[in-house]
């Protein structure tokens, strides 16, 4: 049977905990699990091939976010993230995080991965966030999968590739009860039931359109199409903040990190086209994104992330690791742009948005343990709401998912489906193979995505969202009624414009209701340029109620760490005052 | 709606003398995140069947005989 010609079939298989999604947060959730009670069977499903899946698919340069004794307390980082994030934050799962992630640090030098130190055998870790220290470089940044992958097989997971999972099963008393999922390769469907349901699908990276025209060219794995944010929707669970979108500074085109996080802690900074500073802090925050904003619109532009006037010998190793680990093609596109950091600085641009709390903080609702608001689902990693978590959030958020899961499936028997559920799903995933002809995926994606550019990307402007909801209403239709898949491939690629149109709509709904600007670029809204703390010091939680997509305001839980008046609007400062 | 071909130019090149596809190797189309390799039925090497390309180069660093070129894709270049 030749790969990706079309097999109408339906099978069904159970285990007792089900994590999907195989990237960064998934293995780690899996092993937790599978650690917490070896006789339970725990899937790992994953779209593509677990070894090379996800955002650190080739590695990576450094944890972001590490919280390690002697540079930097959990109280201190709770403290930073929450102001980072303009105090919406839930506090207690950050806590958690700061004090479980050097535990999970420790356990990752004993997979084999190694972490700088400095002369005295002590972690080398740098300053690159506005306050405090927590950015650790890691010099065989490109074993990271190799490592995760050894322990999965040593643990014995099962791990089923290229399975795109596409909607969750509950039962009738709203527990989680399995997953629909369908072989990329052959659109085989496959259910699987499972008594709880770990969610680490990633960020829904493919939502707007990169300028460069290209579809895939996206900053973040472009397999992660943002599909558990649809699923989670579709589920019924809550998503938070989604109006807090994913902007990155980026090597213009490329579309990369350029990386001011590897470079900054050597002297590298990002300049305006007077080679200038602008702003204090390299840290991806919104505000520091509204300022490189503010910056191109100014005429200034455009930016640069120089590193030119660095010793040579700084620069050979800033440039090593740049082009060997994590995103190695970095090499190749400056070349052909005849880009030698001695001489020339890297040009930059703002992306396009997506959804990350990887990176800013709009995700899938979870508590402190993980749990999303359905009984029996979890979610981790750059999909959940705790934010700016990064690599090592997914792994140590990740841990945590498997652990409670593992404890709600020892304690709970399998939930019953409706049978008519899997029919319906069935239908729907099958329904473009059904047509003779029509739109092909790649179209529709590209006119949605080209929508997102233009009616929602920052600042937000409540005509162009209204304008920007009938016309992405017209392509839902459009994709509803007319889009065709002619193999299995291509109808993974309809199915995943299926949750990239979800995301939209929900980015629509989430900024529109949020009356107010909060998060600087990230949530801009041009007819409420305020912040307005009376009415929307909150979360806003997006989900499906009856059918329609609802939202409503969720008070923020009080703070463990305590945030004094004057430290609340650091963030907000940004800009240098009075560049000499 | 009747459909046309679309002419793209692909980034990937594989070195079909090199390439060991025949032998049963299947090692980058396993890998690629985005699924966009596979075995030509024709010259039983591998090809760059759909232009997804995240430049991301597992097919590149895994292949067992260094037959895979990854190329930046046109459109940003
Ligand atoms: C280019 C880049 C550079 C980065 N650099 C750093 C850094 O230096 N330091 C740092 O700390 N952090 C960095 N990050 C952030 C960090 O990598 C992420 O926050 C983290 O890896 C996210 O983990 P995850 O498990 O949520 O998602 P991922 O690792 O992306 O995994 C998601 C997985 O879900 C799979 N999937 C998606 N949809 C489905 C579906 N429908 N069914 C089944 N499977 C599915 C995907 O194939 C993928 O394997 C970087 C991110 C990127 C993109
Ligand atoms: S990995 Fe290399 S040798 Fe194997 S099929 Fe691919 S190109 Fe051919
Ligand atoms: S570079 Fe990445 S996405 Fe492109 S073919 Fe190779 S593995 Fe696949």
């Amino acid at each position: 049977m030749a790969l990706d010609q079309i097999v109408d079939g339906l099978s069904e298989v159970s285990c007792d905990v089900l994590v999907i999604g195989g990237g960064t947060a998934g293995p780690m959730a899996a092993l937790k699990a599978k650690l917490k009670n070896p006789k339970a069977n725990v899937v790992l499903l994953e779209k593509a091939n677990v070894k090379r899946s996800g955002a650190i698919s080739m590695g990576m340069d450094g944890l972001n976010n590490a919280v390690i004794p002697g540079y930097a307390t959990p109280e201190q980082y709770t403290k930073e993230i929450t102001i980072a994030n303009d105090g919406i934050v839930d506090q207690k799962a950050v806590y958690k995080y700061a004090q479980n992630c050097y535990g999970i640090i420790e356990e990752l030098d004993s997979f084999g991965i190694r972490f700088l130190k400095n002369e005295n055998g002590d972690y080398a870790v740098k300053k690159v966030h506005h306050i405090g220290t927590y950015v650790l470089p890691m010099p065989n940044g490109e074993t990271v999968k190799k490592a995760l992958y050894r322990q999965l097989r040593r643990a014995r997971i099962l791990i089923s590739n290229r399975y795109m999972a596409t909607r969750l099963l509950k039962s009738a008393d709203g527990r989680i009860a399995g997953a629909i999922s369908v072989n990329t390769r052959t659109a085989e469907m496959l259910v699987i039931k499972a008594k709880a349901v770990i969610l680490c699908m990633g960020a829904a990276g493919r939502l707007g359109l990169p300028t460069s025209g290209y579809m895939f060219g996206t900053y973040e794995n472009a397999a992660n199409s943002g599909d558990g944010y649809s699923m989670a929707y579709h589920a019924g669970a809550a998503l938070a903040n989604l109006e807090c979108y994913q902007i990155n500074p980026l090597i213009k085109d490329y579309n990369g990190p350029a990386c001011a996080y590897v470079a900054g802690p050597f002297g590298a900074f990002t300049a305006n086209n007077e080679g200038s500073r602008f702003i204090e802090c390299d840290y991806w925050s919104g505000q520091m994104m509204l300022e490189f904003y503010n910056e191109l619109l100014s005429g200034k532009g455009p930016v640069f992330l120089q590193l030119k006037h660095l010793h040579p010998d700084t620069i050979s190793e800033i440039e090593s690791t740049l082009h060997k680990v994590e995103r190695p093609t970095r090499g190749l596109f400056q070349q052909g742009r005849g880009v030698d950091y001695r001489n020339d600085s890297i040009e930059m641009h703002i992306s396009e948005i997506g959804f990350c709390s990887g990176h800013s903080a709009s995700g899938v609702f979870v508590d402190d343990n993980a749990r999303t608001t359905v009984p029996g689902l979890y979610a981790a990693g750059d999909m959940a709401s705790v934010p700016h978590n990064y690599m090592l959030g997914a792994f140590t958020n990740g841990a945590v998912a498997g652990i409670d899961a593992m404890e709600f499936a020892d304690s709970h028997d399998f939930a019953d489906f409706d049978a008519a559920d899997v029919a319906r799903e069935r239908d729907r995933v099958m329904a473009p193979t059904r047509r003779e002809d029509g739109i092909p995926p790649n179209q529709v994606e590209y006119k949605t995505r080209r929508l997102v550019n233009d009616y929602l990307q920052p600042p937000k402007v409540t005509r162009k969202y209204e304008l920007g909801m009938r016309r992405l209403a017209e392509a839902r239709q459009d994709m509803q009624e007319h889009m065709i898949a002619r193999n299995a491939h291509e109808l993974l690629r309809a199915l995943e414009v299926q949750s990239i149109m979800d995301c939209a709509d929900m980015a629509v709904h989430a900024s529109l209701y949020r009356e107010e600007s909060r998060w600087g670029l990230y949530h801009w809204r041009t007819d409420f340029p305020e912040k307005d703390n009376e009415k929307w010091f909150c979360h806003t939680l997006l989900s499906k109620q009856n059918g329609r997509m609802t939202s409503e305001k969720r008070a923020v839980e009080p703070y463990v760490v305590p945030i004094a008046d004057d430290e609340k609007d650091l963030y907000d400062k940004q800009r240098i005052r009075a560049t000499a | 709606m009747p459909l046309a071909s679309y002419q793209t130019s692909v980034p990937v090149v594989v070195d079909d003398a090199k390439c060991i596809a025949d032998k049963g190797c299947t090692v980058c189309v396993d890998v690629c995140p985005l699924d966009v390799l596979r075995i030509s039925d024709m010259t039983n090497k591998a090809y760059m069947a759909y232009d997804e390309c995240w430049y991301c180069m597992p097919c590149e660093a895994d292949c067992p005989t260094g037959a895979v070129t990854v190329n930046i894709p046109y459109l940003l270049r």
